[in-house]
């Protein structure tokens, strides 16, 4: 079978090993030329109870000629257990193929997933049903390796990827190598998983498993290097290279929270690129360690999630009040409270604007795909420097574990950062003195001679930060922070409009919709109806030519994953249109399907 | 001490001091100003850090870079500062109700991190800022604003938490003994790691006379004793009371007496690692028959966070073969579309 794009979903139990083999797949993939998106979807339990449909944790990818999201519904759904079954047959093609381990579908584990064996009947009918006993033939292909069967049977998650190799006629090559390299220590372990590998590689070939798939490589790939990417990883680096274009110290404070850690994971690595990290004992020490580490002249940064963000929420203040730049990132998950930890929401949008006391402008910035959080870490942390403020800069957890294949940067190629610390012996200074353009103060660093001066959270008189009570000084100084983050849209790129600019509907998006959204937009396009689409990275202040843009179309779509936020903003800021919401609130990104539907909805509905 | 590059009055600030008239603070500010004109920093690499309240006013009143901070934060703000730049000598002016109850969990981890801080307790026993209401370090039935009828809580000893958190350096001093806290401040400085200085300090409007019986001419002499390391535990007006261990338990005895020589009294020993003679002589009590004890009372070397990470950079840097952005961009797997 002849394709432009394939997805497919690994599924198991959590300890089944299913992230592994989907990276193992997406990596292969990508290093064959096809694009790539990935997303993972698991429990928050690290080992939810065995078999049961809560602990059921998925790898879903979609790769091919052009592919800007992981896709809506699987053409190949790998089901280790009847619970990963259940779980995941909603999202199955019609007509697709369901590849299950026979071994682990037996009555003690329907009644686990709480479902009769009659389901699997039901399978057969609308799918093609690929029964295999993963688990006996990896312990056969491993009889010989002298391991006991516990440890075999750890290796059937790599059956089933030679298999799926198999499928598609991809070759073993790149995951044999990463298992010697992952296992350099313990040839035993990578001897075996490379036997299950290919046993299940020569399985489905005796098997004839069909329909077998060729995929079409992709043709609009740019030519250079290039690497896998996820979105945490990627605004690590983003960090740190602005750190070394900007040719300061990097300071990342923090504490774990999912799922933003990796983000300090990635950076306490970097010891070699003398990164610095410091995980505070709570949320607060976090931001707070990187507000004096700002202090003392580095770029400094602190990661989290939502509840995070509560916690962050008055040293954020005080960063606004002490003018220090700092980047705040805030991988969004869903809320309010606690509430999905693993799964992906836009929710955070009102509280990276708004959630601090009195007056205390932040300019927001929103990453749309994995890679680019690389680039709007970096954008961050030069709007941090260059306008002596702190800087939010809103992921969410849909692009912190999706990955893609991103063209490595130079680091000759990205922008300048011109930071605005005083070099030592040019005379006086005074902190609160602005730049009369941009309004932004100076930096005068500890450790440099002449400058001493006090900063802190009381309100400061203009020019000297002598603590002030002079109402008309709060009043001239609140308007400056504020005229200070408004004066960004000077700076900031200008919106701009992808699918049919001439359209009547106008589809708004912002953050990591951008994938899905895009992808809906040119299925319709292509498909003759005209839709126009504007994604916003820049959040505060927004694009200059907001409203210029907006006045173009009759109907405003917004869509996001909240109960309307960024309607809300838009509404406020550009009051003249009428905007219409598409919301969802299940933890999920959008279907580009949904997607398609709701806007073909508002172009018959005239 | 060499510097005579400065005096205490390079280190005034052109502001108007707002504490009130007769608060300990400002005997505490020259005491700081005193030190810091002793020690062999440069002035540019002081920094003052501070929390919320009367004390973490402090910063504002210094001629040195200065930080107020957000109320209990001071502790993980100076930690910030001293780990981006360990040349810094950082100082971190906090009080009672900033330290130990909203800033309670940063003041015992940065203490266990042992962070090159000197961290300066201003404990009056009472939140003065928002005008008397209790603090951890209030007495049990202490009556305040916030409580009528007494307190119901056991207040922390500040040095006892020190303990606890693994410190290594804690010292104890008075407002009015402004000599005393000089030297003690010079001493904390130079030890390398989180130096905690407690200091009795007089809040002459909502809990005057808080510590009078330490500090009263007629019983300060026998009430307090001043520990300096190798120097027998000699106290009283007539320098002939000491400290002797009892089994387990220190015991106030007179020289003279039942057979005691000079020889029979403890010597300080602040460099011991185990803390339990320290613990010992930071829980006495004019209640139970002892006198308070001031001076360096634990001063035990270790290594300190902001060296161990910088230690840490160099190793790793040394082995790796990522050198810059560029090499870690290019690094593990990738592959080349053309």
């Amino acid at each position: 079978m002849e394709v432009d794009e394939v997805v497919i979903k690994f599924a198991g139990d959590s300890g089944d090993g299913m992230q592994l083999t989907g990276t193992q797949f997406s990596n292969t993939a990508a290093l064959l030329g096809d694009d790539v998106s990935t997303f993972p979807d698991y429990p928050a339990e690290i080992r939810a109870p065995q078999g049961t449909v809560g602990g059921v944790s998925g790898f879903q990818l979609h790769f091919g000629k052009i592919v800007d999201n992981p896709g809506d519904f699987c053409d190949v759904l790998v089901a280790m257990n009847p619970a990963a079954l259940k779980a995941n047959i909603r999202w199955v093609k019609d007509g697709g193929t369901i590849i299950i381990d026979t071994d682990s579908f037996t009555e003690k584990n329907f009644d686990k997933a709480g479902c009769s064996q009659d389901k699997l009947k039901e399978i057969y009918e609308d799918f093609n049903v690929i029964q295999a006993p993963v688990t006996s033939l990896t312990k056969e292909a491993l009889a010989d390796t002298g391991l006991d069967s516990k440890s075999m049977a750890r290796s059937k998650n790599m059956f089933t990827l030679g298999m799926v190799y198999c499928i598609f006629d991809r070759t073993l090559e790149h995951s044999e190598k990463f298992f010697d390299e992952k296992f350099a220590k313990k040839p035993k372990i990578a001897e075996a998983n490379k036997k299950a590998l290919r046993a299940g590689f020569n399985y489905a070939e005796t098997i004839h498993a069909m329909p077998s798939f060729r995929v079409h490589p992709s043709d609009t790939i740019a030519k250079g290097r290039y690497r896998n990417m996820n979105g945490n990883t990627a605004t690590a680096w983003g960090l740190l290279a602005a750190a070394e274009k900007a040719n300061l110290p990097f300071f990342l404070g923090s504490y774990p929270i999912t799922p933003a850690t990796e983000v300090l994971i990635e950076v306490a690595k970097r010891r070699d690129l003398g990164a610095k990290t410091f995980q505070a004992e709570d949320e607060i020490g976090g931001i707070v360690t990187s507000i004096g580490a700002s202090f003392a002249g580095n770029l400094a940064a602190t990661s989290t999630s939502g509840p995070g963000l509560a916690l962050k929420s008055e040293a954020i203040g005080l960063a606004v009040i002490t003018e220090l730049p700092l980047v705040i990132v805030n991988v969004q998950r869903g809320g309010p409270s606690t509430g999905l930890p693993t799964k992906t929401e836009q929710s955070d949008l009102f509280q990276a604007l708004y959630g601090r006391n009195g007056e205390s402008p932040v300019p927001v910035i929103a990453a749309s795909t994995p890679s680019n959080c690389f680039d709007y870490a970096f954008e961050a942390s030069k709007i941090a420097l260059e306008h002596m403020t702190p800087v939010l800069l809103l992921t969410d957890g849909f692009l912190a574990n999706g990955t893609e294949p991103w063209k490595i940067p130079a680091m000759k190629d990205l922008p300048e950062i011109k930071h605005k610390q005083k070099p030592a012996g040019e005379g006086e200074y005074l902190p609160y003195k602005r730049d009369e353009k941009t309004l932004v103060r100076e930096w005068g660093v500890p450790g440099t001679k002449g400058y001493e001066h006090r900063v802190g959270g009381l309100e400061k008189m203009n020019l000297t930060g002598n603590v002030s009570y002079v109402p008309e000084n709060h009043e001239l100084m609140t308007k400056y922070r504020d005229e200070k983050v408004k004066k960004l849209a000077d700076v900031y790129p200008e919106l701009k409009v992808e699918g049919n600019e001439d359209a009547d509907l106008l589809v708004i998006g912002w953050g990591s919709t951008y994938g899905h959204i895009t992808t809906a937009v040119r299925e319709l396009n292509k498909e003759g109806y005209k839709v126009a689409h504007a994604h916003f990275n820049y959040i505060n202040p927004l694009p200059k030519n907001t409203e210029e843009v907006l006045a173009k179309y009759k109907k405003h779509l917004v869509c996001e994953i909240n109960l309307g936020q960024f309607a809300g903003y838009l509404e406020m800021n550009h009051p003249k249109f009428d905007y219409q919401k598409f919301n969802k609130m299940q933890g999920l990104p959008f279907t580009v399907v949904e997607l398609k539907e709701k806007f073909k909805q508002l172009m018959e509905n005239k | 001490m060499g510097n005579t590059k400065y005096t205490f009055k390079d280190f005034k600030s052109d502001q108007e001091i707002r504490w009130c008239p007769g608060c300990g603070d400002t005997a505490i500010l020259m005491a700081v100003q005193k030190a810091m004109a002793e020690l062999d920093h440069e002035k540019e690499d002081y920094a003052v850090i501070s929390g919320i309240g009367c004390s973490s006013r402090f910063p504002y009143y210094m001629n040195t870079y200065g930080f107020h901070g957000i109320h209990g934060r001071a502790g993980v703000l100076a930690s910030g500062v001293k780990t981006a730049n360990p040349k810094l000598s950082v100082w971190q002016i906090t009080g009672d109700g900033d330290a130990l109850a909203i800033g309670g969990n940063h003041f015992i981890h940065e203490v266990r991190r042992n962070v090159n801080l000197n961290i300066l307790l201003f404990n009056n026993r009472i939140y003065g800022l928002t005008k008397g209401q209790y603090s951890p370090t209030s007495l049990f039935g202490q009556v305040t604003k916030s409580s009528p009828y007494g307190t119901i809580e056991e207040p922390f000893n500040p040095g006892e938490l020190v303990l606890g958190a693994k410190g290594k350096f804690f010292a104890r001093s008075l407002d009015v003994k402004v000599k005393e806290t000089t030297e003690i401040l010079v001493q904390a400085d130079k030890h390398e790691g989180a130096s905690v200085v407690e200091i009795l300090q007089n809040c002459v409007i909502y809990n005057n006379g808080a510590f009078a019986d330490i500090t009263s001419k007629e019983t300060r002499d026998d009430n307090q004793i001043w520990l300096e390391h190798g120097k027998p535990m000699i106290f009283g007006k007539e320098k002939n009371k000491g400290l002797v261990l009892d089994g387990f338990s220190l015991k106030v005895v007179t020289i003279g007496e039942d057979g005691i020589t000079k020889d029979d009294i403890l010597v300080h020993d602040a460099h011991e690692k185990n803390p339990y003679l320290h613990l010992a002589l930071i829980n006495m009590s004019l209640a139970d028959g002892f006198p308070v004890a001031f001076g360096v009372i634990r001063q035990v070397e270790a290594p300190t966070y902001e060296k161990l990470l910088e230690k840490q950079i160099e190793e790793v840097k040394a082995k790796s073969k990522i050198t810059c952005m560029d090499d870690l961009l290019n690094s593990g797997s990738t592959w080349v579309v053309e």
